[in-house]
């Protein structure tokens, strides 16, 4: 058995350990928090922008490569992942999904290319030799639009230029603060644009050009905030899977806390049966 | 005098919702005026202020990559970035422009010359803009 004194200085790291990971957890329940406002501010926006793009394509008559589905020779995937771990199971669900998706729908790296959003997922990708076209890391807790324009609209850019025939968002969507799922969802070519029924004809707007110049500058604009909604998701989800990896991770110490201290006392009151038995058999030793 | 509804939205959130007689803003083929009633429209707007009158005061509002939808009894305006006038800050902007224009100076390859004149235009923008709350 091993020593008291081993014992408590079991108990102590653990107890310090324990410190750090709750810590930890209290620091991501804020950053969730925050997290979730953000992703609040983001929803006039998102709503406004969906409803005008919808009514504008709804019209019919203006047409843009981005509404218009092409055949797929290159598929781009946008993965979104953390910086950091102590994260539960948060990148590697997506870089498991993503992965699996690859080597399921592509038989040559040339079918394809990697937009990678987070450390994690650029590291991963890396070192097994998928071609990378555009990383971004080091991504703020609590991101403005202004940290992922500039990668959003460059993914959007490439399938302007046809580098990319289609663009695939992965991360994980925020259910809530204890379920969050990877989701795939499928940015670009916009196809899912309709009107939401009973309120399409409310509004026939005039287009100042035309609804084709429109188009042309709604469009990315559209992309890019579909993909900056995705990365405050993906944030809320990182938060609240590190808030349940932390939660865990302390709920873990204490029952190890318990576990050792139970053995500890034990081990105390052997040392001091030992003890006693010892004198007393001296003690009769000495009598006899 | 009548109003109309103004709002002002990014993605980090509205920026500003209030009453106001008329609205002005530089559209991607010109300036536009609009008045309470004014029927549905959508337009592009540049990089550019948006005056904002109401009983005889003006307030300013640089905003970038946006457009502009009105509907008779509301306009809205969404863009990626808007900051209202006192909220600029000076020095930053001051920054931003130095910083394109010596990118400009350089002459480096096309797509970085572009972006410059961009970031330029968004920082005297924004300096145009701040130079109003004072």
């Amino acid at each position: 058995m091993a020593s008291l004194r081993d014992i408590q200085s079991k108990i102590n790291s653990t107890k310090k350990t324990k410190q750090i990971t709750k810590a930890m957890q209290m620091v991501s329940a804020s950053k969730l928090t925050r997290a979730e406002q953000n992703a609040k501010a983001f929803v006039p926006y998102s709503e406004k922008m969906q409803e005008v793009v919808s009514q504008i394509a709804a019209s019919g008559d203006a047409t843009h490569p981005m509404l218009q589905t092409r055949a797929v020779k290159k598929t781009g995937y946008l993965v979104i992942t953390a910086d950091r771990g102590l994260a539960g199971g948060y990148n590697n669900n997506v870089i498991r999904e993503v992965y699996r998706t690859i080597q399921h729908q592509h038989a040559s790296t040339d079918e394809y290319t990697v937009i990678a959003a987070g450390r994690f997922g650029r590291d991963f990708f890396k070192k097994n030799n998928l071609p990378i076209a555009k990383e971004i890391i080091g991504l703020p807790d609590q991101p403005d639009f202004a940290d992922i324009k500039q990668i959003a609209s460059e993914a959007v850019e490439m399938f302007l230029e046809e580098e990319i025939d289609e663009l695939v968002l992965f991360y994980n969507h925020f259910n809530s603060a204890i379920s969050q799922e990877v989701t795939s969802q499928k940015l670009l070519p916009l196809t899912d644009i309709t009107p939401e029924s009973g309120r399409s004809v409310q509004s026939m707007y005039e287009f100042e050009p035309d609804a084709e110049g429109i188009l042309k500058v709604l469009l990315p604009q559209y992309a890019e905030s579909l993909i900056y909604g995705a990365l405050l998701d993906a944030k809320a989800s990182e938060h609240a899977a590190r808030m349940t990896a932390m939660r865990a991770a302390t709920d873990n110490a204490n029952e190890r806390i318990d576990g050792l201290t139970l053995t500890f006392n034990r081990a105390r009151q052997a040392a001091i049966t030992q003890e006693i038995s010892e004198i007393v058999g001296g003690a009769a030793a000495l009598q006899s | 005098m009548s109003t109309v509804t103004t709002s002002i939205v990014t993605p980090d959130g509205p920026v500003l919702e209030a009453d106001y007689e008329m609205v002005s803003c530089t559209a991607e083929n010109g300036e536009l005026g609009i008045l309470p009633g004014h029927i549905p429209l959508v337009a592009p707007l540049k990089v550019s202020s948006v005056r904002l009158q109401i009983q005889g005061r003006t307030d300013y509002v640089a905003v970038s990559g946006g457009f502009l939808e009105v509907r008779p009894d509301r306009i809205t305006i969404l863009a990626q970035t808007a900051e209202s006038a006192a909220d600029i800050d000076v020095d930053r902007a001051e920054q931003a422009k130095n910083r394109a224009e010596k990118r400009l100076q350089d002459k480096q390859a096309n797509l970085d010359q572009i972006r410059a004149e961009q970031a330029l235009n968004r920082a005297i923008n924004r300096l145009d803009v701040a130079s109003h709350s004072r």
